[in-house]
């Protein structure tokens, strides 16, 4: 079983595009979306959930209002500036009100979003006002799809642990290829170079990196394959819409193979793919356009250096 | 005013509209600055060029145990919570890659056999760019060293640096998680870029969903224009979001983009669209959930 990861310096190049036509050339495939963030590939892939797992990304503190003494230890604490005071209150309401009432205690409160779950704070209030709570940071879903299984997830809003669970949906995919005996894993992955992508491409066989020939494109690509070096993982290029600037993509296939890294083929600029997307299609399945003749062409050389992998 | 520019997903134009607004606003005489918190993949300085006069480290606090002093209570290891150090036999080992810095470890020590030291994760860089006639724009941005897992520490340090007066434009990451959060946090005004198309909806409904939850009512700007359907328009319509800008669907910005040029100089009619919109930001205040349509405008419009 192989499993290639396709990512992106950053979003918005064709990623999740190219590799849902993929999963409609490979004779049957598993999916995984891991750009857990801005899932998308469902828009295309149409699954039929069969199973839902919540998923916790940690734990957020919570201070409890009526132990809270008000004493400030979480704020001066929290390095991560969760702890906010909630402003004046009655002394008498916060536990210890002197008679004329002149001293006034401030209650705290903390922002789940921007919570850690460090606990320090916990651990060091005084009153032991706070306790500390499971966070559901999101779903992840088994699911058939078009081209076969699919898994794939639904973040949370401000959801902490992206990374965490992106590794949960790639092991969780090559469990079922390995149960249904099927020999092709295609990874939708994170893009940019922070955890969610490193969980994304540790371990895999294979990563095509898909970019854009734009001098940000050029500028991302190289963190890409450094990121891919360090982690030992093959890496291909795609240049999609490369004749945007077809002095940029000379210099994106130039940068690749002095970094020793084999480019895959270029796609070109083609109005078809929106139009796929609006179809809720792959760019190959409605018609034989420019891009979906290049896609094909890209398909079947990263298939063929995968295979050759093997041997 | 500080106006965070962020998305559901990348590539939908956001460091477009984020540096082509910061430049508009400084031709116009107003003093500006651009904020680049995509520290993972930071592009705004390609397309503003700023001269860098400052650049510093960005470094997080690390535990460093001194084996001569430390009695293997292993009260380190039980506080905590991201395994980043922990006794193994008699030794307190530390793993950097999993530490968040936050500094439990020494406060819990009985020995105080832990001091921390900072560590480089990330550089700051800050400096003025100019625009094709000359005016200033502030520039800062920061940039996560590669290999290293933890954004926030670096978009924290970023926006440390954010000055208090004037316009500012914060870059986003894309998402919907901790580094887009940390980065939209503290902004007077958020605006969500997204292209007509079924994802681009689908990510700004998770955007709008992620940003209303931290209390901020956004406005859209519609990028792409044309180049889809009309699914994002009838959306907004129904969650009673405004749509302050749109930005027609041509070649040509593409072009520029892939050049490292800025539209307002390169695309004709650009400049003007995002006047339009710095106008319709300034008309509509800092007020979170001020849009064109409701009530705030409609009482500008009868008293004029
Ligand atoms: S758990 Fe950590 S991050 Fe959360 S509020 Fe407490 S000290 Fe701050
Ligand atoms: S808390 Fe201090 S003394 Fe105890 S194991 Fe950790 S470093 Fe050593």
């Amino acid at each position: 079983m192989k499993e290639l990861v396709v990512i992106s310096g950053k979003g918005g190049t064709g990623k999740t595009s190219i590799l849902a036509a993929f999963a409609a050339l490979a004779d049957r495939c598993v999916t995984a979306d891991c750009d857990v963030d801005a899932a998308d590939l469902h828009l295309v892939l149409d699954p039929r959930v069969k199973r839902t797992e919540s998923f916790s990304g940690g734990v957020v503190a919570r201070i409890d209002p009526a132990r809270c003494t008000g004493c400030g230890r979480c704020e001066e604490l929290c390095r991560f500036d969760a702890v906010s005071a909630l402003g004046e209150t009655n002394a008498a309401a916060a536990g210890g009100g002197t008679p004329g009432g002149a001293a006034a205690a401030t209650r705290y409160a903390i922002d789940e979003i921007a919570c850690e779950g460090c606990a320090v704070c916990a651990y060091f209030c005084p009153a032991e006002a706070i306790d500390l709570v499971e966070e559901t940071a999101g779903d992840w879903f088994v699911s058939d799809a078009r081209f076969g299984p699919m898994v794939h997830a639904r973040l949370r809003p401000g959801g902490e642990n992206s990374g965490k669970l992106v590794s949960l949906v790639r092991r969780e995919a090559r469990r079922i290829a390995d149960e249904e005996g099927i020999d092709m894993v295609l990874v939708d992955g994170s893009p940019g170079i922070g955890c969610p992508v490193i969980a994304s491409i540790t371990g895999a066989d294979f990563v095509l990196v898909v970019t854009e020939p734009t001098l940000s494109g050029i500028h991302d690509l190289g963190r890409v394959i450094e990121l891919a070096r360090h982690f030992d993982v093959p890496a291909m290029v795609a240049v999609n819409k490369y004749d945007i600037n077809m002095d940029a993509a000379a210099e994106i296939e130039e940068f690749a193979s002095k970094n020793g890294v084999p480019v895959a083929g270029r796609i070109r600029y083609d109005a078809a793919v929106t139009a796929a997307q609006i179809a809720g299609r792959s760019v190959v399945e409605i018609g034989d356009g420019p891009a979906a003749e290049d896609v094909r062409r890209v398909w079947n050389r990263v298939k063929y250096v995968i295979e050759q992998e093997e041997h | 005013m500080r106006i965070a520019i962020a998305s559901g997903k990348g590539g939908t134009g956001k460091t477009t509209i984020a540096t082509n607004l910061a430049a508009v606003a400084a031709a116009a005489g107003r003093r500006s600055t651009y904020v680049d918190c995509d520290v993972e993949e930071p592009n705004g300085h390609i397309f503003l060029k700023p001269e860098i006069d400052r650049s510093e480290p960005v470094t997080m606090l690390m535990p460093v145990v001194d084996e001569a002093l430390c009695t293997a209570c292993g009260e380190c290891g039980r506080i905590c919570r991201f395994k980043a150090i922990t006794l193994i036999l008699d030794r307190v080992l530390t793993f950097h890659e999993l530490c968040h810095a936050c500094g439990g470890c020494a406060l819990v020590c009985p020995v105080r056999a832990i001091t921390e030291r900072p560590r480089e994760v990330g550089v700051l860089e800050s400096g003025t760019a100019r625009t094709a006639g000359g005016a200033e724009v502030g520039f800062l941005h920061g940039t996560l060293n590669v290999k290293e897992a933890m954004a926030p520490p670096v978009i924290r340090a970023v926006k440390r640096e954010i000055p208090a007066d004037g316009l500012v434009i914060v870059d986003a990451p894309p998402g919907a998680s901790c580094s887009m959060v940390e980065s939209v946090r503290g902004a007077d005004r958020v605006i969500l870029v997204t292209e007509p198309t079924p994802f681009g909806l689908n990510d700004l409904a998770i955007a709008v969903e992620t940003v209303r939850t931290m209390g901020f009512e956004p406005g859209v700007v519609v990028n792409r224009d044309g180049a889809g359907d009309d699914r994002v328009d009838r959306w907004c319509d129904e969650k009673g979001i405004g749509i302050l800008a749109r930005i027609p669907d041509d070649r040509t910005v593409a072009e520029a983009y892939s050049r490292g040029e800025l539209p307002v100089d390169a695309v004709p009619g650009f400049r003007a669209r995002i006047e339009a919109l710095l106008a319709v930001l300034d008309e509509t205040g800092s007020a979170p959930g001020a849009a064109p349509g409701d009530d705030r405008t409609s009482d500008a419009e009868v008293t004029e």
